[in-house]
């Protein structure tokens, strides 16, 4: 029991700044979200009526909201995946090393600083059918590529700007994990001969379990909320409705289609997911805490 | 050291310089795009090597104008941004310190409630209340202002909850005997609390100042001056003008300036980047 200091207004003081601001820039706006979803506004927002739950009705009768959940679930595993194989590689290799060991983790982190929006302008440079380099090289191989036009193309690059920003991110918390593994276990299992790549699978990467079920649900959050800016930059949720996530949907539907009835229902869905998420992520470190 | 494999520490090291190489990609080519002048872009692809028109076209983006539709240079939009980053950041730390301190180290009525409200921000990221944010910072006419820019993103869950563990941490001895010696809750707060929790502040201090820094789509909707656009945004402005206009060499420039100052801090305190990191995730 910590103790504790006997002022009884002080702490509200202490307290009110943070509450305001949630308040006003949370709560309200979240409130709002949870109007409008059962209100259908004209476009110039000069008239509404209460509609019920008619704008949730047609976002899940929508064949539009399945494909863009499709298209979410695609991109987020993807860049999960990808982001976290490729900075496993890398950690293991890291880990291996003795000198320069440091060096490597600067020269291997830095992206983590980069804005989304950046990454993804500077991955669709290389790309791009006219002048990118890649897509000039891919084209020598006989890749047509053309990212203005293919949708997978489209879903390919974002996958790779976004996953290029976040290995950074899993190569530091796998390289701490492979680090905690112990010694002796590995010298154990290396006097008893087992090679290298055995001693990988066996013993190692089941110790990292913890570090890379952590790692899944914070890649997937940064996947769904944290890549607006690499689709918004690039590809606009094209071509088509091929790259356009939930989260770019939102957005789309609110400030450029104004439906903001539609908009704000994908808000409320959107939160409920999130929710459900927060919980898993905090749950989960709950327990870690408690074990380790 | 468990067995020497000469061969496989050769391809470690060979597999992380790939790596490395890898990811310096794109920069590289954006760097060497950079040096070109723009007419290099419209004929062909992009040329793989340095040219000569860098100083110029550096230049001209730094102090003159950022081009493309843009006619603010990128200094005054490099100040707009740190204005903004610095703003978010020292905000969030500071309304988190107090916030903390008053959980903590306080028995009111309510204050399981007040967590879990401040625990709710953690659920609802700007992008998915996008629209009705929006709305509230309209009415409250804060477009187009700093206040407008910083002062949404200003709550944070991550941080009070950083501090509360920070604090949690500190022994009941030593709130006992700071108030046996005299101490109130201010002198506590200064002397004490404050320089105990230095390398936290420190280590968040890196992680919140790239999180402001990066801010894209608040600073794209709320701003149509100008005088007050961001430099990661102004991307995004530069990005629609006509395709035949766009000059590749400029928005690369810009580009490369635009991560700069995140990743020098990224690299530079490299330490505080990873404890904060760390911590931000417990």
């Amino acid at each position: 029991m910590t103790v504790t200091f006997p002022q009884k207004g002080l702490p509200w003081l202490l307290l009110l700044p943070q509450l305001l601001v949630t308040a006003i820039f949370f709560l309200w706006p979240a409130e709002q979200a949870l109007e409008q979803a059962f209100y259908q506004e004209d476009a110039f927002g000069l008239s509404r009526e209460f509609v019920g739950l008619e704008n949730f009705v047609y976002l899940f009768t929508d064949p539009l909201y399945y494909q863009s959940m499709l298209t979410t679930l695609v991109f987020s595993f993807s860049v999960a995946i990808m982001g976290m194989s490729v900075a496993l590689f890398l950690a293991v290799m890291a880990d291996r090393v003795i000198r320069g060991k440091l060096t490597y983790q600067t020269l291997l982190i830095w992206p983590y600083a980069v804005a989304p929006a950046l990454a993804g302008v500077l991955w669709w440079i290389l790309f791009d059918p006219s002048m990118g380099p890649i897509a000039l090289w891919l084209g020598s191989a006989g890749v047509d590529w053309n990212h203005y036009l293919d949708g997978n193309q489209a879903m390919i690059l974002v996958v790779i700007a976004s996953t290029w920003k976040q290995i950074s991110y899993n190569f530091l918390f796998f390289l701490a994990g492979l680090q905690a593994v112990p010694r002796s276990l590995i010298e154990a299992a290396s006097i008893d001969g087992a090679s290298p790549v055995k001693r990988f699978w066996t013993i190692v990467f089941p110790l990292l379990s913890p570090t890379t079920f952590f790692l899944l649900v914070v890649n997937l959050v940064y996947a769904f909320f944290e890549t607006f800016g690499v689709i918004d930059a690039t590809t606009k949720g094209g071509p088509g409705q091929s790259t356009n996530t939930l989260v770019y949907k939102v957005f789309e539907d609110g400030f450029i289609g104004l439906d903001l009835g539609g908009s704000a229902a994908q808000s409320v869905v959107l939160m409920a997911i999130v929710g459900v998420l927060t919980v898993i992520q905090f749950r989960f470190i709950e327990r870690k805490v408690q074990y380790s | 050291m468990i067995e020497n494999r000469p061969w496989l520490t050769f391809i470690s090291h060979a597999t992380l310089m790939l790596g490395i190489a890898l990811v310096a990609l794109p920069v590289w080519m954006a760097l060497v795009a950079s040096t070109h002048p723009a007419s290099a872009f419209g004929v062909g692809h992009i040329p793989l090597w340095f040219g000569s028109a860098g100083m110029e076209t550096w230049q001209t983006v730094l102090f003159e104008q950022a081009g493309n539709g843009i006619d603010t240079p990128v200094w005054v939009m490099m100040l707009n941004s740190l204005v903004m980053a610095l703003g978010i950041t020292f905000g969030k730390i500071a309304i988190s310190l107090l916030s903390a301190y008053a959980i903590v180290f306080f028995r009111f009525p309510f204050r399981n409630l007040c967590f879990w409200i401040i625990f709710m921000t953690l659920m609802l990221p700007v992008e998915v209340r996008i629209v009705p944010t929006y709305q509230v910072v309209a009415n409250l006419d804060l477009l187009n202002s700093y206040t407008g820019l910083t002062l949404p993103l200003i709550a944070s869950a991550t941080a009070t909850f950083l501090f509360r563990q920070c604090f949690l941490s500190i022994p009941g001895e030593l709130v006992e005997a700071a108030r046996i010696d005299g101490a109130g809750p201010w002198r506590f707060f200064f002397d004490i609390l404050l320089p105990m929790s230095r390398t936290n502040i420190a280590a968040l201090f890196v992680i919140l100042f790239i999180y402001g820094w990066n801010q894209y789509l608040w600073p794209l909707l709320i701003t149509t001056d100008d005088a007050y656009y961001t430099l990661v945004m102004s991307i995004k402005r530069m990005l629609s003008v006509n395709d035949g206009d766009i000059a590749w060499n400029q928005i690369m420039a810009t580009t490369l300036l635009a991560m700069l100052p995140p990743v020098a801090v990224v690299i530079g305190m490299q330490k505080l980047f990873v404890k904060g990191l760390v911590d931000a995730e417990k």
